[in-house]
């Protein structure tokens, strides 16, 4: 892939090279039809690369990690831990801020339980007070979300506040499906204790403006905590650039096996939380009486860690960074701009999300006039078009946008403008079946 | 696609016995987690055990046309039956959405319901086609209709991953992800 400008969309041949390593692109689907995958922000596919670190993982090295002193345990450990190093090297973070989780989601719990988890007897004990401090959460205090929210970073959120009488806030949104920042300072005040907000909305597509939101959380000393999900596969991101506390993203949504997540943290934050979860390996010493905890990230990953997809993570994001990531979200955001371009010649097709493609992802949410979602996604599933419909785990954002639902097309790397064309030319056939247009 | 016959097109344009109206015994609101589709659905009943009357079925409805046509068959099939009759149609109606295309369904049995067969090959389109139903035969409860006999019988025979009609919708508690 030399000779070719490092923010440059993929030529036909590099596309043609990158869909080669997905076995899945080739197969047809509802009888014989190519498959035209568009649901990427839901899972993303998998690269042979990523299949087979996985399978040489199984092959040669499996045992559990960090258990025994057998050279499969130790090999095992090697490759786990130097996943830690692969996966924080991508996204700018020292290996030791990197905790696997099962995905995203529980990255996200794991954060909003510190905070109730913190406020039991002794579970900050040798912590400096100021830093225990930022984790007391009561009555009075306030929880700062954004209307634009996944559910897994909404409902943890109203969750802690239930538990600890704290009072859950939201940045509302434009129209255009943007946030309203007007308010911030009234939103975001001294009473706020942690601000959780997505970077790119799995819906809107809108890119958030993170260091405006971070700059006005620390002058109130708010922690902050990032849903990192659809930003870290398609844009390069840099955890300690963006300047946030807490960053959360999944690995299957980034060409990387399911079942695995990642919490980035600081590591003077980290060092400070109790644990989540309890049991084997995240343990010091372990009396009848008590227990002393294993320094991050260790502390934070109890039980037999999933390590064949942490090693199959690293491939990912040895392939993703093989591509280069500026290349990645040039050539998504050409898709974009074609998706929105065929999509404002459609007068029926109401786009749900920023009109322009400038801070927005790939990831376009529309409504067609009179047919519900389900129906759409049907029409171009019959043409082998993969897209996803209903809210997509963000139903607050729906009814704020004055929607029930909607219809999603989300990119990744291996698609092409052909399939943005194999799109909208199913998408014309929704009114024609059901009649709204003559 | 055999999914949009004509007769669901038409269903799901002009829904029969659409509306809510009084009088009514029991009303219930019942939701499709996955998409947000909501039906408020409203039963009067007359008379005692099976062979009471189902005067009325009346509903406010928002969703796919799978769905709206569904809740507008469904109205039109049992409105005026007994409750004996009306949950012979249900059983018989999800006996076939979850044949995964082999009970091409009784035209005596569900009416125009025989329409919604090509559902039974698509399982995410299943919970839409039945959403009314399972507001309907939850309202009969509410009623204090015993239904007992017909939910046990059908359910069992039918294949595992289709057994949805007893839980995802009925329990309104489920995520989408």
């Amino acid at each position: 892939m030399s000779d070719v400008a490092l923010d440059s969309a993929f030529t036909a041949q590099e596309s043609a090279a990158i869909r080669g390593d997905f076995a899945i692109l080739s197969r047809t689907v509802r009888g014989g039809k190519p498959l035209v995958y568009l649901d990427s922000g839901a899972t993303s596919q998998k690269p042979r690369q990523m299949l087979d670190a996985e399978r040489v993982f199984y092959e040669q090295h499996n045992a559990a990690v960090h258990r025994g002193a057998h050279q499969l345990a130790e090999e095992a450990t090697d490759a786990y831990e130097s996943a830690r190093e692969t996966v924080a090297r991508f996204i700018g973070a020292a290996p030791q801020e990197v905790v696997f989780t099962k995905n995203a989601t529980e990255a996200l719990n794991l954060v909003a339980y510190t905070f109730s988890n913190a406020a039991a007897a002794g579970a900050m004990d040798g912590v400096d007070p100021a830093l225990a401090a930022r984790f007391a959460l009561g009555v009075g205090d306030e929880i700062v979300v954004t209307e634009m929210e996944h559910h897994s970073n909404l409902v943890p959120w109203q969750e802690l506040a239930r538990r600890t009488g704290a009072t859950l806030r939201w940045i509302g949104l434009t129209d255009e499906g943007r946030l309203d920042l007007a308010d911030l300072d009234t939103v975001i005040t001294d009473r706020t204790k942690v601000v959780a907000f997505v970077h790119v909305s799995n819906v809107l597509g809108t890119i958030n403006p993170v260091a405006t939101i971070v700059d006005r959380a620390r002058e109130v000393g708010a922690l902050t905590v990032l849903d990192a999900c659809q930003s870290v596969p398609h844009l390069a991101v840099d955890v300690v650039d963006l300047g946030v506390d807490f960053v959360a993203f999944s690995g299957h949504k980034m060409f990387g096996p399911l079942g695995i997540g990642v919490l980035w943290g600081r590591y003077d934050l980290l060092k400070a939380m109790p644990p989540f979860l309890t049991g084997g390996s995240m343990i010091e010493e372990v009396r009848m009486e008590a227990t002393t905890y294993a320094d991050p990230p260790q502390r934070f990953e109890a039980g037999v860690p999933m390590a064949a997809q942490a090693v199959g993570l690293a491939a990912a994001c040895d392939y993703l960074t093989a591509l280069g990531m500026a290349r990645v979200s040039a050539h998504e955001h050409v898709l974009t701009e074609a998706l929105l371009a065929g999509l404002a010649q459609r007068p029926w097709v109401r786009v749900i999300g920023p009109l322009d493609g400038k801070d927005r992802s790939g990831v376009v949410a529309f409504v067609v006039d009179g047919i519900h979602p389900h129906d759409v996604g049907q029409i171009l599933d019959d043409a082998g078009v993969a897209v996803r419909v209903g809210h997509h785990c963000a139903a607050p954002l729906h009814r704020r946008m004055s929607v029930t639902a909607t219809t999603r097309a989300s990119f990744a790397a291996y698609n092409t403008v052909a399939e943005v064309d194999a799109l909208l030319t199913a998408l014309d056939r929704v009114p024609v079946v059901f009649g709204t247009v003559v | 696609m055999d999914l949009y016959q004509e007769i669901i097109l038409e269903h799901s344009k002009r829904p029969l016995h659409a509306g809510l109206r009084e009088p009514f015994n029991a009303q219930v609101h019942h939701v499709n987690p996955t998409c947000g589709d909501e039906v408020t659905l409203r039963v009067q009943v007359s008379g005692e055990g099976p062979s009471a009357a189902i005067a009325d079925v009346s509903y406010d409805a928002t969703g796919c046309s799978i769905s709206t046509a569904a809740t507008s068959v469904l109205a039109d099939e049992v409105i005026g039956h007994n409750v004996k009759e009306a949950l012979t149609s249900f059983a018989a109606m999800r006996k076939m959405l979850t044949s995964k295309g082999a009970d091409p369904g009784d035209e005596d049995e569900i009416g125009d319901g025989v329409a919604f067969a090509g559902v039974s090959k698509y399982p995410a389109r299943v919970k839409c086609a039945l959403l009314g139903w399972m507001a309907f035969t939850d309202a009969l409860t509410q009623a204090g209709v015993d239904i007992s006999a017909i939910a046990a019988s059908s359910s069992a025979p039918s294949a595992p991953t289709n057994d949805i009609a007893s839980n995802d919708i009925a329990s309104n508690a489920m995520e989408d992800s």
